[in-house]
């Protein structure tokens, strides 16, 4: 199989644009739990995360890659359909959701871009907002 | 004092107002920021963080003033209307008056999933899917395809005999009633119905479809039916709870109320049934 170039990655800037919305929405005030995000302990999905994955599914490009996530989610892992980030999660019992499947969960970050390639039906992920 | 109702004791002048009154809130772009916030709070609440409208205690809390604000919303274009609930023990298919094409229009075709009749299909022009995770712009649902069955009343019931409000890690993988009627772990009532809906409704930004209310209403009715059950049960945790809104914390986004302010819906609207 040949070796695919080198995704593009997310510089930090991206990964802050992506989530500015959210942010914004979140940090209208100040809130007594809200812990600042750089002084969160490590997740357990850290110590164990998923190997890195890239393959072509019903004609997607799909990738994982452990380190690249959201920075507030922790889990620190990267989902991308056809080069677009989708936006994933890791519960505390070890599955995994997505944006696109979010209230159904998956035993791996690459089942749950399965499930997602599935119901895109083809259609590209937008940005996140 | 405003009365929520079931959808299916709706009358075709109620069904009407509602629909009007939805769609106007989709003209004036309101609805959407309605969309926008849930999706924001959806991808930023994590097990191992801060979490606030799902995941975690105030997951029903959050989301009845999540509801109260939308239904203010909409009484300020119809004040006589309501948020009504779908009991979906009893509305449990895809056959149900819910679905027809003079309320919510029904199931999507097969090809895309778009829904193709009722007043949100594409066709009508005035549903864009504006806040979304991906390119498509049209209200999909698959009702019943990518689970078969909607909760039954035995499982609710089973639910709702959980004497314990929530219990540590205060999560998805916590037990107690909270967790359980939230749907991450044992039989899964809330989010089972988000997947049988399918479409947006199984996304994070779920508001995109209607029905959404509609079942945040039942899910609140429930915990409801479950205060009357366990009049003696608190809402837990009471205080000094990392990453978890305490009773008396205040919740995003709104900062100026608390678990503690939503305890008692009658403040706000009742039910037509009794508890």
């Amino acid at each position: 199989m040949p070796r695919p170039s080198e995704p593009s990655r997310p510089t930090r800037r991206q990964a802050i644009g992506v989530t500015a919305g959210t942010l914004t929405a979140l940090a209208l005030a100040s809130s007594a739990h809200a812990a600042p995000l750089s002084t969160r302990p490590a997740s357990d999905a850290a110590h164990d995360a998923p190997e890195a994955f890239d393959e072509v599914f019903q004609g997607r490009r799909i990738q994982g890659l452990p380190g690249a996530g959201h920075m507030h989610h922790g889990g620190g892992y990267s989902v991308r359909i056809d080069g677009q980030e989708l936006h994933v999660m890791r519960n505390a019992d070890g599955t995994w959701i997505s944006v696109v499947n979010h209230y159904e969960t998956f035993a791996t970050p690459r089942a749950v871009a399965r499930a997602a390639v599935v119901e895109l039906q083809g259609a590209a992920l937008v940005p996140l907002v | 004092m405003a009365v929520r109702k079931n959808q299916a004791d709706l009358t075709a002048a109620e069904k009407r107002r509602l629909i009007d009154a939805l769609l106007q809130l989709k003209r004036d772009g309101r609805y959407d920021t309605f969309v926008r916030t849930h999706n924001a709070f959806i991808m930023s609440d994590t097990d191992t963080g801060d979490r606030v409208g799902h995941r975690s205690p105030s997951f029903l809390p959050w989301h009845r003033r999540f509801l109260i604000e939308f239904e203010q919303a909409l009484q300020s274009v119809d004040a006589s209307v309501t948020v009504p609930y779908w009991d979906w023990t009893v509305d449990r298919t895809p056959a149900a008056s819910l679905w027809a094409a003079d309320f919510l229009g029904g199931t999507g075709r097969s090809r895309d999933g778009q829904v193709m009749d009722g007043p949100f299909a594409f066709e009508a022009a005035n549903w864009p899917v504006n806040v979304r995770v991906d390119g498509r712009t049209y209200l999909r649902r698959a009702l019943g395809a990518a689970v078969a069955q909607l909760p039954t009343r035995a499982e609710v019931d089973g639910v709702l005999a959980m004497a314990t409000y929530d219990m540590a890690p205060w999560n998805s993988a916590s037990d107690g009633f909270r967790n359980h009627l939230e749907g991450w772990r044992g039989v899964n009532l809330h989010n089972r119905v988000h997947v049988w809906v399918g479409g947006q409704m199984a996304t994070g930004a779920s508001p995109n479809d209607p029905v959404f209310w509609m079942h945040h209403a039942f899910v609140d009715k429930l915990w409801s039916q479950w205060q009357a059950r366990h009049p003696r049960s608190p809402y837990l945790p009471a205080a000094g709870t990392r990453d978890v809104v305490d009773l008396h914390d205040t919740m995003r986004p709104w900062n100026n109320v608390t678990p503690a302010d939503m305890l008692d819906h009658t403040r706000y609207y009742t039910y037509d049934t009794a508890a």
